[in-house]
């Protein structure tokens, strides 16, 4: 082995330091390896899973009366489709569930309900040259009688029955899987043998299509053209863009984009200062050492060669462990995200496996190699006396001002410790001040979250919410005719209030009309009786008061260019009326195709407008238990063919996947932020062992020694918080509007200013703390090392 | 027959698997005895004079000093042990360089918890018997080498210790300095301090010590009671 070599793995036997450097190492290369994969993954997931299914750029449905299945196939050659699939037959059915065999439970619905029409198409497999889907539960069709649902796409589990009254025969078809297109191409697939059983004369054709240009809409416009002029006029009867669907599916996934990128930006930062400081700090405690080789004849270039060599040792330890904890912990993260982004299952990209190692080792190396040649060329008497003889002169008012302080000599002591290493002490500041503005950040993100989601809660007010069943009680057959919702709803509601508990309560009724400057029906949804303790969450204006007023979300003013103040027209069935936007309101439901109003603001459609999905809304006393409020309204209820149920809100899978990242990176950072704490003060307690052992020798107690080390990062870490936590507040109110914007929502004020002073005050104090826990091993490491072996410690 | 200030029964110290430093030593020092170990490189003085003041354990045997086994004593409990009733100086000062001597001197008093205006006074007093008061908001780098060890055995008497252990005091000093610290010592000796003195200085020993051990090999090979020298010392500017 060479002298060098020798020297390299001696480097080993700085156990702390090392150990200390492949932890950190790993740490930073983790979370950067998380952050860079779930960019990656989050700036184009649609685009991941869209590959990965070879989705269909064109989804274009054919009349079968017009066109026959030959012509349709042949439109792939003449619109020059790269690849295509099809024509599958296809048909728009209503799906009832099926006597006895849904459970439910859950979200399900009962048996006996009939849902909106879904489009079903027959197709012989999974897989092929375009659209291959994936099977997330169950398997695919394999013979008559099976149906496969789109995941997502409808309340089924495998094993569900349905049946498909409009169809031949009213047949009923078991689920038998559940498989995800990224195209979504379709809601259901069955046998073709299936589809023609379900379609009989109806229905028509599907035919998919990739081609190779397809970046504009402009140019699948020309290919939805071509293929058109392929079939006889009027034969192609639709045909949906990927660019559409691309759209719609990547607005959650912007919506992750800027917080991540900001944890990706602090994560970075900390790997680049914890390398830094590592390696510098590793070079800078060897410089003795340094001198020792080049007095028995190193050269400055081995002795650069053996540090750099030295730094990368556990640095390449801490960089392999840590690209696969940081593949590990993306696993869970990316399972949220793939299933928020409502796309296949994601991984970590490759590249990023290997490209950010790299990076890592590259920087380790680069930091290294300026203090390795600051000390290879250092003259070997300089060099020798480094570390025999102290720095001193810095700190000394410090020391002498704290000193002078009614404080235990132990605690002036670590609390002047930081000026007489200011550059040392910056490092520290700077490691936990980025660990301070991740938490405030992830916190404050997580708060902001919450209060989003409680806020798109109100969309369902109230402890309990009744409703008219959809369909007839249990073990009832359903009714011959259907029932006036009028009258029920009448029933539900006097039920309602005559039920003891009841504090107030009031209903919602919903009709799809058209409304001028929106393409297509928008959901109206109607308020009768006292709903201000019931309102949405207002980003902007107020709540209605008053018939005619209306309110609207976020991306229904962005859609129609309209503003709070506006006037709108809601019309159907030759009857209109004009209504003012009083409120601009928090709501992501049906991509903002939604209206608030009164119930009287629809008086001018007269008797002949069919409210549905009426519910009502109750605020109980206080002290009732709503569970024991249900019980007993619903034994009023269930004769009368209503229920009621507790109002728990809802959990947006899209928030869970946001609060397991950000808690994830936050984590991370804070972690690597005790990290470097740690590091450094190993560095600072091992230099400062003599002036321990003195301490120790004139009676300075194991406690006292704690006390000292500990207090002399106090001052760092408050001062640490107290730039942290403001950037952090800063950077969350930067990224909580970007968040809303890619979400198609304004953020009402009131959550992004969830920084109060019950909250920032912990805050601050959470950077002592990440400093405290970072001092806790060198701490006791100091209180422990034996009095005689600290005074021979040159 | 009045206790001993010092007991050490039947002592061995033994560092990994090396030969012991001590081997089986007994020894009593008494109050007011003025002790110097004399022995060369390795006969175990520095580890007799470590395991007296409680920075190291033995591997064997025990150690007594004011009535407490040291030997059995915790970190905390040695800390406080040495607090009350020892002071040390060392060979190379080991003076904080971020201190004042001042403040240094306060450090003993301040750890003990002593009351700020009782420990100042003391420190002032101290620096002014020892000479050095003028240095009192120097650092130690800018002063002597026989300075900085009078402002060692300022703080090692800071808590009024019942005994003053110094190892190899005069070892770091050119003779003039040497000169000025045996002196101390004899005077304080003269005061009534019980002192126990490492050196390879024969001079500090023959005009310091009023006995002598000699240790070969950790064990004991002379002990020599002898009468102080007949000359007069000072002590700083102050007598």
């Amino acid at each position: 082995m060479s002298g060098v070599g020798r020297i390299v793995r001696a480097g080993g036997r700085r156990r702390v330091q090392s150990v200390v450097m492949a932890l950190t190492t790993c740490l930073a290369v983790s979370a950067s390896v998380l952050a860079a994969g779930l960019l990656v993954a989050s700036q184009a997931p649609f685009d991941k899973g869209f590959a990965k299914q070879q989705g269909a750029h064109l989804a274009a449905a054919f009349d079968a009366g017009l066109t026959t299945s030959y012509a349709v196939a042949a439109t792939a050659g003449a619109a020059g489709a790269t690849a295509s699939a099809g024509p599958f037959r296809a048909v728009s059915l209503r799906p009832t569930t099926a006597e006895g065999a849904n459970t439910g439970g859950g979200n399900r619905p009962p048996a006996g309900i009939t849902l909106p029409p879904a489009a079903l198409v027959g197709r012989a497999d999974a897989g092929g040259s375009v659209d291959r889907l994936d099977l997330t539960d169950g398997r695919w069709v394999a013979a008559t009688g099976e149906i496969v649902w789109a995941a997502g796409k409808g309340p089924f589990e495998v094993g569900d029955r349905l049946t498909f009254k409009d169809a031949p025969g009213s047949p009923t078809l078991t689920v038998v899987g559940l498989a995800r297109s990224v195209s979504g191409t379709a809601e259901a697939w069955t046998t073709p043998e299936q589809l023609a059983a379900l379609a009989g004369q109806a229905g028509g054709y599907q035919m998919l299509y990739r081609f190779a240009d397809v970046s504009t809409e402009a140019q699948l416009t020309a290919h939805r053209t071509a293929v058109a002029g392929a079939v006889p006029a009027d034969a192609m009867t639709g045909a949906i863009s990927y660019l559409t669907v691309k759209h719609t599916a990547e607005r959650t996934a912007a919506t992750f984009v800027p917080f991540v990128v900001a944890f990706g930006v602090l994560g970075l930062c900390m790997s680049v200062l914890i390398i830094g400081v590592v390696v510098s700090g590793s070079v800078g405690a060897a410089t003795r050492r340094i001198g020792i080789l080049k007095a028995v004849g190193f050269t400055p270039a081995q002795v650069t060669r053996a540090y750099v060599g030295q730094a990368l040792i556990p640095a390449v330890v801490g960089t392999v462990l840590g690209v696969v904890l940081g593949n590990v912990a993306a696993v869970p993260v990316l399972q949220d995200e793939s299933e928020a982004f409502d796309t296949a299952r994601m991984t970590i990209a490759p590249w990023v496996s290997v490209v950010v190692p790299i990076v890592a080792l590259v920087a380790v190396a680069v930091t290294a190699f300026f203090p390795a040649l600051r000390a290879g060329r250092l003259r070997t008497v300089a060099a020798l006396a480094v570390g025999r003889t102290p720095v001193a002169g810095r700190g000394r008012t410090a020391r002498r001002v704290l000193g002078r302080l009614p404080l235990p000599r132990p605690v002036s002591l670590g609390l002047a410790n930081p000026f007489t290493s200011p550059s040392r002490s910056a490092t520290i500041v700077a490691a936990v001040a980025l660990g301070a503005l991740g938490v405030t950040f992830g916190v404050g993100l997580a708060t902001s979250l919450a209060n989003i989601q409680e806020g798109l809660n109100r969309r369902s007010a109230g402890d309990v919410v009744a409703h008219t069943r959809m369909g007839p009680p249990p073990g009832q057959q359903p009714p011959s005719a259907p029932p006036d919702p009028a009258a029920a709803l009448a029933k539900l509601t006097a039920a309602v209030q005559a039920q003891p508990g009841t504090k107030r309560s009031f209903t919602t009724s919903e009709v799809e009309l058209s409304v001028s400057g929106l393409a297509g029906a928008a959901s109206v949804m109607t308020f009768d009786g006292d709903a201000s303790w019931g309102s949405y969450e207002i980003i902007s204006g107020k709540w209605f008061d008053a018939p005619d007023q209306i309110v609207v979300p976020t991306a229904f003013l962005r859609s129609t260019g309209l503003h709070v103040g506006d006037t709108a027209t809601l019309s159907d069935g030759g009857h209109s009326v004009k209504v003012r936007i009083v409120g601009e309101s928090l709501d992501l439901s049906e991509d903002g195709r939604v209206v608030v109003t009164d119930k009287a603001t629809l008086a001018a459609f007269g008797p002949g407008l069919q409210l549905e999905g009426a519910e009502v809304h109750i605020e109980l006393n206080d002290g009732v238990s709503a569970k024991s409020y249900v019980d007993e309204l619903n034994k009023v209820l269930e004769p009368l063919g209503g229920g009621a149920d507790v109002n728990v809100g809802e959990i947006s899978s899209t928030v869970v996947a946001m609060d397991t990242l950000a808690a994830t990176l936050t984590v991370m950072l804070v972690v690597v932020a005790g990290m470097g704490v740690l590091n450094t003060l190993v560095l600072d307690t091992r230099e400062r062992v003599h002036d321990l052992g003195v301490f120790k020798a004139l009676g300075m107690s194991p406690r006292q020694t704690v006390a000292m080390v500990l207090t002399s990062v106090a001052g760092t870490g408050l001062l640490a918080g107290a730039i942290g936590v403001p950037v952090g507040i800063l950077l969350h109110h930067a990224v909580l509007p970007a968040m809303g914007r890619a979400a198609g929502t304004g953020i009402p004020p009131g959550y992004i200013e969830v920084y109060g002073p019950l909250m920032v005050v912990p805050l601050v104090l959470g950077g002592l703390a990440i400093a405290g826990v970072g001092a806790l091993l060198p701490a006791g490491w100091a209180a422990r090392i034996r009095t005689a072996t600290a005074l021979r410690t040159e | 027959m009045t206790a001993p200030l010092i007991q050490i029964s039947d002592v061995s110290k033994r560092y990994d698997d090396g030969p012991p430093a001590l081997d089986s030593l007994t020894l009593r020092i008494d109050t007011g005895e003025a002790v110097a170990v004399l022995g060369a490189s390795g006969s175990g003085k520095s580890t007799l004079l470590n395991l007296i003041a409680g920075l190291d354990r033995p591997t064997a045997g025990s150690v007594t000093v004011d009535g407490v086994r040291v030997d059995g004593l915790g970190e905390a409990a040695s800390a406080k042990y040495r607090r009350a009733r020892i002071g040390m100086v060392f060979q190379f000062f080991n003076l904080v360089d971020d201190l004042t001597v001042h403040d240094n001197v306060l450090l003993p008093a301040q750890l003990a918890g002593v009351p700020r205006s009782e420990a100042t006074a003391r420190a002032d007093e101290l620096l002014e018997r020892l000479g050095v008061r003028r240095h009192a908001k120097a650092f130690p780098g800018r002063l002597s080498g026989g300075e900085r060890q009078r402002v060692a055995v300022a703080r090692a008497l800071m808590n009024r210790p019942s005994l003053l252990l110094a190892d190899e005091p005069t070892g770091a000093l050119d003779t003039a300095s040497g000169r000025e610290v045996r002196d101390l010592l004899t005077a304080l000796h003269r005061e009534g301090q019980t002192l126990v003195l490492v050196t390879h200085d024969v001079t500090l020993a023959q005009e310091c010590a009023t006995r002598t051990l000699e240790l070969v090999d950790g064990r004991l090979s002379r002990d020599v009671r002898h009468g102080l020298a007949e000359k007069a010392s000072t002590v700083g500017g102050a007598r």
